[in-house]
């Protein structure tokens, strides 16, 4: 294709047709690739691989003495995992529904308690006296082999 | 002797009426027509908890309810008009402190006010002949008496305080006792009662320190065990401290002492340190062991503050600009309650307890605040790609426009 | 020969894909003062695509159950690389092709390109309008936050509002009788599997019947050229409008990129059924209009319940809007039929009123 000095309309330059080609090849290809390449690195997993998942190991079978307690983290809050004396194992919120502290477990009392206001909740997590007007959400425990693993209902 | 046994005779004739038919009440009836101040107690008695149970106006005062005449007040039937003030006590304990008879209407009550009313300061002054202290109609009512449950009652806990400070805040009705008239209007600046009026029922009122019934100060040297029935850890720690022994020693009261007793405010990290807001100085001098372990907390406790206040600060920066920040922001939560642990350790009044959880604290909070100016690189981040990808955008469409203008002024030449 | 020939050559061969480009070298585009209208249709399409090409993204990394699907959304905002732009752009896309859905609908209407021979070109447009509603309302729920949840709660009980099918439609829509995991499960499905399945056979009818029908040409336009005030322009639809086409289809990625980038789409807090609704609960603003007619509506009106007749008055409108292109029997050669106009102005002006109320 010849170049061509096209009669300018108006007088306002008229870019060759090479010009205009390049500018547009270098305009596309350069937003194909500002598309492609976050595409690209998406695809590639993060190190991370998985999303925080609603299951969590607790402890190890034979970490905690009959009759104790232990705080974890259970997604973004602690939770609390007791080993009653008859072997079995209970989890729960270890959110205080008073005024959300922490709360933990009196081998003692054989109770779970608030140290902010003094607040009792038996070990289904019935909150039976003091200031917290709700129970503690109850999560499911199973034993999987060596661990203890605790996890959440929808 | 004999007019009480009349009249508890008369209760038990009138009960068995009480648990059929409405019994008929020509007290009420005459006196609700009366009109002005003899009518009040007619209309009052409506709500009273002792009118729903089927009693009358008899059962306390004696007389005849079904009689329709004057008669029904002579003194042959058993009639006692209103009675003394220093009767009164014993006029109520007559059935509220009989068990067996409070059984029957609701076994949860106590029956023990009386007695603990004749340990009170009010008691124990009503019996010395004293008719300005509070007996039970003072704080309960007369004929309108609720339960302590009902919002209407005078000794609802929500109500109780105003009820007390009725003649405790009446300077004028005070005069001749040694106490002080404004622990009312400190109280109402307390942390306590504004934790009450926000509907927090496990919030202390007058009755809660002071007791009910047997109402009386707590003395000096209990004052830290009735604080601490609620604040368990301040308390426990307070009494392993140095602080337990010296303040007993000199007769100062616990806790009170830097809280005080009505006005018990929040307290503020200004309230450790040599500042002008400081509790300590009152006793240590500058250079004392005392003195310089305050600083330490003091210095602490703000580092740790500051620490969270920068966290946060560049948390919510990057999330207003869009950056999804709730992990490390939750995180935070942590550092936050290292910080409210560090601020109840300070009853150890040992710098190095302190410590060790403000650094855990100060750790967790510069963590976060790592995390939110990553937060803030990757939002500078994503707008220089867009600048980037813009860029490449307005390349290709100046092109394309350059080429369609190119493209239909070659087709019209 | 050229490389470029001989491959044309050889797929023409096999698949006779010569005669579609030649077909393609013919179409053209006319070119008046409603031209820019036609490019809406092709907008549409292209964030249609859009949608389809980050939706399958997203597919790679999204959980469609009750106990990941907020947290899988949550990991594709803050770990994934670039999945902020990803989810961002579905997002926002969603929305702007919605928007211009309904502004193409409106165009065609106007300019009445529903007339014969078009009837059907509108009929299947209609169709997937609905279609993209659907995309739009299951779509919405599935990051299972707290303000999807309760709009779905708030949609479905809307249809469950449906007069003689509304019940079984609710317990259809859900999976049961409340909002729950099934729930999430089932829109799930309907938005990867069944809506994109009825969009593809639509839009390839809808595609066909435009390329075979041509462009339509606006009464007056053809008016005019009839009385020969005017000549009919056109323009070749490849390449003059094919490119003009593109650059309004980069311009919209600039828009979208710079909405990611700079107001990235929100993900407020996991649903928590248990949890009260908080205030201010609405459905997405498509449906605003409808969800502020029902709460006009008085309980009862006639012997019917409220709701009842809102759905079956909104059931009726619709039912008269597809049919439009037989209802507007006068428009013929060159001539307007004031009346549909002035409908036409009147449901765009009770859409956009009761949308602002529905906001305040």
């Amino acid at each position: 294709m010849s170049e061509t000095t096209d009669p300018t309309p108006r007088g306002s330059i008229q870019p060759s047709r090479r010009w205009v080609n390049l500018l547009l090849g270098s305009g596309v290809v350069a937003s194909i690739i500002s598309f492609l390449y976050p595409a690209l690195r998406y695809i590639i997993p993060p190190p991370v691989a998985e999303s925080a998942s609603r299951f969590v190991v607790a402890a190890k079978v034979g970490e905690l003495k009959n009759g104790s307690g232990k705080i974890f983290k259970f997604g973004s809050e602690p939770a609390l995992l007791v080993h009653l004396a008859d072997g079995s194992y209970r989890a729960f919120s270890a959110v205080c529904t008073h005024l959300s502290c922490t709360v933990q477990y009196r081998s003692d009392l054989r109770e779970i308690w608030c140290a902010c206001h003094n607040g009792l909740y038996d070990l289904e997590g019935r909150n039976i006296s003091g200031p917290p007007p709700r129970p503690l959400m109850v999560y499911e425990v199973h034993i999987q082999g060596e661990d203890v693993v605790v996890t959440r209902n929808a | 002797m004999k007019k009480s046994t009349t009249l508890i005779a008369l209760m038990f004739f009138s009960l068995p009426a009480a648990s059929s038919a409405p019994p008929k009440n020509t007290c009420i009836t005459c006196h609700a027509a009366l009109g002005g101040d003899l009518a009040k107690p007619a209309e009052q008695f409506e709500v009273d908890v002792h009118h729903q149970a089927g009693l009358s106006c008899a059962d306390c005062h004696g007389g005849d309810a079904n009689d329709e005449a004057m008669s029904a007040m002579s003194p042959a039937k058993g009639f006692r008009s209103a009675p003394k003030k220093n009767q009164i006590p014993d006029l109520c304990a007559r059935c509220h402190s009989d068990a067996a008879y409070m059984h029957r209407f609701n076994p949860q009550l106590r029956v023990d006010q009386l007695s603990q009313y004749l340990t009170s300061v009010h008691g124990k002054r009503l019996k010395q002949g004293d008719n300005k202290v509070a007996a039970c109609v003072d704080c309960h009512g007369v004929h309108n008496i609720l339960p302590a449950s009902d919002a209407r009652s005078p000794v609802c806990p929500s109500n109780v305080a105003a009820t007390c400070a009725h003649c405790h805040a009446d300077a004028a009705y005070m005069k001749g006792y040694d106490i002080p008239t404004n622990q009312f209007a400190l109280y109402e600046k307390s942390a306590h009662a504004q934790a009450l009026a926000g509907g927090d029922t496990s919030a202390p009122t007058c009755s809660t320190c002071h007791g009910n019934h047997g109402a009386t100060p707590p003395g000096v040297s209990s004052v830290a065990n009735v604080c601490g029935t609620c604040h368990v850890m301040n308390e426990q720690l307070f009494d392993k401290s140095p602080h337990q022994a010296a303040f007993a020693k000199m007769g100062l009261p616990g806790c009170v002492q830097c809280h005080s007793n009505h006005e018990i405010v929040r307290p503020t990290d200004a309230w450790v340190g040599s500042g002008p807001q400081s509790v300590c100085t009152a006793c240590h001098a500058p250079g004392d062991k005392g003195y310089i372990a305050s600083q330490a907390m003091s210095d602490d406790l703000t580092h740790l503050n500051s620490s969270l206040a920068r966290a946060e600060e560049v948390l919510n920066v990057a999330e207003r600009d869009g950056m999804e920040v709730s992990g490390p922001k939750v995180e935070l939560a942590d550092a936050n309650e290292a910080l409210v642990k560090a601020r109840v350790d300070v009853h150890t009044f040992d710098q190095t307890t302190v410590r060790k959880l403000t650094d855990s604290g100060t750790e967790i909070a510069a963590k976060s605040y790592q995390a939110g100016l990553a937060a803030l690189r990757e939002r500078d981040f994503r707008r220089k790609g867009l600048g980037i990808a813009l860029i490449a955008i307005v390349l290709a469409i100046s092109g394309l426009y350059l080429k369609i203008r190119q493209m239909e002024s070659g087709n019209k030449a | 020969m050229a490389t470029h020939h001989r491959i044309r050559d050889w797929l023409d061969e096999r698949f006779g894909a010569g005669s579609v480009e030649d077909f393609l070298r013919h179409k053209t585009v006319p070119v008046n003062r409603h031209t820019l209208w036609y490019y809406l249709g092709g907008m549409t399409l292209f964030l249609f695509i859009i949608q389809i090409l980050t939706g399958i993204l997203l597919l790679l990394y999204y959980r469609p159950t009750a106990n990941d699907a907020f947290e899988s959304v949550q990991f594709i905002m803050t770990q994934v690389r670039f999945g902020w732009l990803i989810r961002s752009v579905h997002s926002w896309s969603a929305n702007l092709m919605i928007f211009t859905a309904f502004v193409h609908m409106f165009s065609v209407y106007f300019l009445k390109a529903y007339r014969k021979p078009r009837e059907l070109t509108w009929i299947s447009g209609m169709l997937l309008l609905f279609i993209l509603l659907g995309f739009g309302f299951s779509g919405y729920l599935l990051p299972w936050n707290t303000l999807a949840f309760f709009a779905t709660k708030v949609g479905t009980e809307m249809a469950g509002s449906v007069p003689w099918i509304g019940k079984w439609l609710l317990v259809f829509l859900r999976g049961g009788q409340e909002v729950t995991s099934a729930t999430l499960t089932r829109f799930f499905g309907f938005h990867v599997a069944v809506l994109p399945g009825l969009a593809t056979l639509l839009l390839a009818i809808h595609l066909l019947l435009v390329q075979h029908l041509g462009m339509s040409v606006p009464p007056s336009v053809e008016r005019a050229a009839a009385e020969g005030r005017t000549s009919p322009r056109s323009m070749p639809f490849f390449p003059n409008f094919l490119l003009r086409d593109i650059i309004g289809w980069y311009a919209a990625l600039g828009v979208l990129g710079g909405l990611a980038a700079i107001f990235p789409w929100g993900l407020g807090t996991k649903a928590d059924p248990f949890a009260p609704a908080p205030a201010g609960i609405r459905p997405e603003w498509y449906f605003l209009f409808m969800f502020q007619t029902l709460k006009y509506l008085p309980p009862k009106i006639l012997f019917l319940e409220g709701e009842f007749a809102g759905m079956l008055g909104f059931g009726i409108a619709a039912a008269v809007w597809i049919l439009v292109p037989f209802l507007d029997r006068r428009i013929g050669f060159g001539r307007v039929t004031r009346f549909f106009t002035g409908l036409g102005i009147f449901v765009i002006g009770y859409m956009v009123v009761m949308s602002a109320l529905a906001l305040r």
